[in-house]
């Protein structure tokens, strides 16, 4: 009874509406684009979906594509729930992907039980470290961790590239790339399971981590005093410290925890479907996707593990629409649209509180009893 | 009314949906860009599908150049049905190589030599497929063209042009990796300033890095400042550092791949071209008529795939001499230029 009217709840929640509505209108303003692009509109998005729905084997695609998404989407969310704005996923899921590497790579010979934990325990640890660097400079000395946070990225990416060169973990062929890690450290699905299901060759076990990492997110936020406190912080740090909770330390804490999910996304998509790591030209940007994840998944632990999928779906779709002529960036306007509208909700609710407020006679006392509109819908 | 409002809005989205799932139909009997071109309707078009590497298809370098082959070859022989499938992280290319697969082009080629282990993959599993690849030779299958430049030979001949423009003696050189693939510009580019001005000094970095102006622009300041008025670089995107540096300072530079006199008419003289167009039609013609083979493909002086960049207007008559003389003689096999570090002992940077 009381789960069935939470659920309920979540889907009559505003944001819920709000998110749908801004995806409906990023679809429209990526379809005045291509309009204007004299692309038929039709026949783009006719592609788009078909590339994510024809089969199964496009669908496991979009899966193997969201898991990482969701893995920073949550790290992202995360932080915003306890009142810190993790912009630094970028670099704990470069760092978290390159130990898991480093760790596929040096000690392959164990077996897979062993191994695939190990990598995800180092992938997280470093992320966490990453994470708590950048709180302890916020904490002792006040600095601003968005800035910090954009400078750890960079040294993430040239710390990897740097990995990437040592003899020991950089491929052996002509590849400006690590070596490939053992397949005892990788995660994907046995060969006959894929081939029975139809499935695509990557199919691998992280969209169950995944899925383990959300409820483990959602659990720690709603059900433990650690995630009480956290949120109190983020609410407000300083009514949060008159209540007697230790302000430092709950940064930090939320700090080592985004960055240990965003580390642990590097690792799921390393093990998953990378196999190895090339020498970044340019920021490959999971984190950054976190953000805008995070943001349609209006930072709910369910909402964003919906938003990843829905962010690698597009991602994966997107990347075909060259197949009919249309530039892959149609892709980024919807997703740059739907966050636009997203982070302006707050004019819906005031054009609500607006149309509230105006008729003087009797206002009904709860929202969604007016007898009126219930026969044109 | 929550409810209702949420009713109204899925029942839409539900709509453009239905709606976007007509598309599909469509473009199976319009087959894509080139429905208008198909006039002959008892040919079936060949379909080449390009995957390019992380640099994307506007890369000012060999994924455009290829593109623009392709689509060159498309829109004069309307057999040609091509696409191209970008890869935004290392991990796409298996996946973007599987659509090719999956929708049964005729022939994929896969830009640079990141795409190798993943091509090699697919190949092996598809034997029956055709692949191309561009700048590597390591796949060795029958099923693979693996498409290489004697990028040593167009190094040589701006190596002649710096050689006999430099004034101070002394010149420089970028290079965006240390493998034996890219040691050839440096050694052919080493080669060609020695063969006409042995004193010059060339300076050598090794930038380590494709995608890093400011690494280029660090590296060509210092060779500036240690005497350098010419650089040439190998380098992708760093050296788009290399080529704003030698525009600050008012010194020459020398462009690579693609004729790159347009990002600075007044400062690069002339480039090194790599005709990876030329190479991506050469391979798609084949397979039009039935004549792909896999193993490797050289494109050299002789057959065009390589050469200087017709901009050349920097250059005096003198220069432009001994650069044509220099290109009938390779062409003819009169001058080999060397392509191991053993023959140009000058390269120092795979040490």
């Amino acid at each position: 009874m009381d789960k069935k009217k939470t659920l309920l709840e979540f889907f009559a929640e505003n944001k819920f509406i709000h998110t749908i509505l801004s995806i409906v209108i990023g679809f429209l303003v990526g379809a005045v684009f291509l309009a204007v692009m004299g692309i038929s509109v039709s026949e783009a998005y006719g592609k788009l979906f078909q590339s994510v729905f024809s089969n199964v084997k496009s669908l496991s695609y979009c899966v193997v594509y969201a898991t990482p998404y969701i893995a920073t989407g949550l790290s992202v969310a995360f932080s915003f729930k306890t009142g810190v704005f993790n912009i630094g996923a970028e670099g704990q899921f470069v760092v978290g992907s390159m130990s898991a590497c480093v760790v596929g790579i040096l000690c392959g010979n164990l077996p897979s039980v062993v191994l695939i934990p190990l990598c995800l325990l180092a992938a997280a640890a470093a992320g966490a470290v990453w994470g708590m660097i950048v709180g302890f400079l916020k904490t002792k000395w006040g600095i601003n961790e968005v800035l910090s946070m954009i400078m750890f990225n960079w040294i993430a990416f040239y710390l990897s590239n740097y990995i990437a060169g040592i003899p020991a973990i950089h491929s052996d062929g002509t590849a400006e790339a690590t070596k490939n890690i053992a397949a005892n450290a990788r995660t994907l699905l046995p060969t006959e399971l894929i081939n029975s299901l139809g499935l695509c060759n990557t199919a691998n076990w992280g969209i169950f981590l995944a899925i383990v990492m959300t409820v483990l997110v959602y659990f720690i936020i709603e059900k433990t005093t650690l995630g009480y406190e956290l949120k109190a912080v983020g609410f407000n740090r300083s009514s949060a410290e008159y209540g007697g909770i230790n302000v430092n330390r709950s940064i930090l804490t939320a700090l080592a925890i985004s960055g240990a999910l965003a580390g642990l996304g590097g690792a799921l998509q390393l093990m998953g479907m990378g196999g190895r790591i090339s020498v970044f030209s340019s920021q490959e940007g999971f984190g950054f996707a976190g953000i805008v994840v995070a943001l349609i998944g209006v930072s709910n632990p369910l909402g964003v593990f919906i938003a990843g999928l829905f962010y690698g779906a597009l991602t994966y779709g997107g990347g075909k629409l060259t197949l009919v002529g249309a530039p892959t960036q149609v892709v980024d306007i919807i997703v740059g649209t739907v966050v636009f509208f997203i982070a302006i909700s707050c004019i819906f609710e005031y054009l609500k509180y607006l149309k509230r407020t105006k008729p003087p006679v009797a206002p009904p006392p709860e929202g969604g009893e007016e007898p009126g509109k219930e026969a044109d819908a | 009314m929550n409810m209702k409002k949420m009713l109204a809005l899925l029942l839409t989205l539900v709509m453009v949906l239905s709606l976007a799932a007509c598309g599909p139909k469509n473009n199976d009997n319009k087959t894509g860009d080139d429905a208008s071109k198909t006039d002959v309707p008892e040919v079936q078009p060949v379909k080449i599908g390009m995957v390019t590497d992380v640099g994307g298809v506007n890369d000012q370098s060999f994924n455009q150049g290829a593109w623009e082959g392709l689509q060159d070859l498309a829109s004069k022989n309307s057999n040609f049905e091509v696409h191209y499938l970008e890869s935004a992280t290392d991990a796409d290319y298996a996946s973007n190589i599987q659509n090719f697969l999956d929708e049964e082009y005729d022939l994929i080629i896969c830009v640079g030599f990141m795409l190798a282990d993943a091509t090699r993959e697919a190949a092996e599993a598809n034997p029956e497929q055709n692949f191309a690849i561009v700048d590597d030779a390591s796949i060795d299958l029958p099923n693979v063209a693996c498409l290489m430049f004697s990028q040593e030979q167009a190094s040589y001949l701006v190596g002649i042009v710096a050689g006999m423009m430099t004034e101070t003696n002394n010149v420089g050189y970028v290079q965006g990796m240390v493998n034996p693939n890219m040691n050839l510009f440096g050694i052919g580019f080493i080669s060609g300033v020695k063969s006409v001005n042995p004193e010059a000094t060339v300076q050598q970095y090794n930038a380590n890095n494709f995608g890093d102006p400011a690494v280029g622009s660090t590296a060509a300041v210092n060779m500036i400042t240690n005497g350098a008025d010419i650089i040439y670089h190998a380098a992708g995107g760093t050296g788009g550092g290399v080529i704003n540096a030698c525009q600050e300072n008012g010194i020459y530079a020398i462009g690579v791949d693609s004729d790159q006199s347009h990002i600075a008419p007044e400062t690069i003289i002339t480039s090194a071209m790599k005709r990876v167009d030329v190479a991506c039609q050469d391979i798609s013609l084949a397979v039009l008529n039935n004549e792909f083979t896999g193993g490797v493909h050289q494109y050299s002086l002789e057959n065009g795939g390589v050469g200087i960049a017709p901009t050349q207007d920097l250059l005096t008559q003198e220069v432009i001499d001994a650069v044509n003389d220099a290109m009938t003689k390779i062409a003819a096999g009169e001058v080999t230029v060397p392509t191991t570090v053993e023959e140009c002992p000058d390269f120092t940077l795979a040490e």
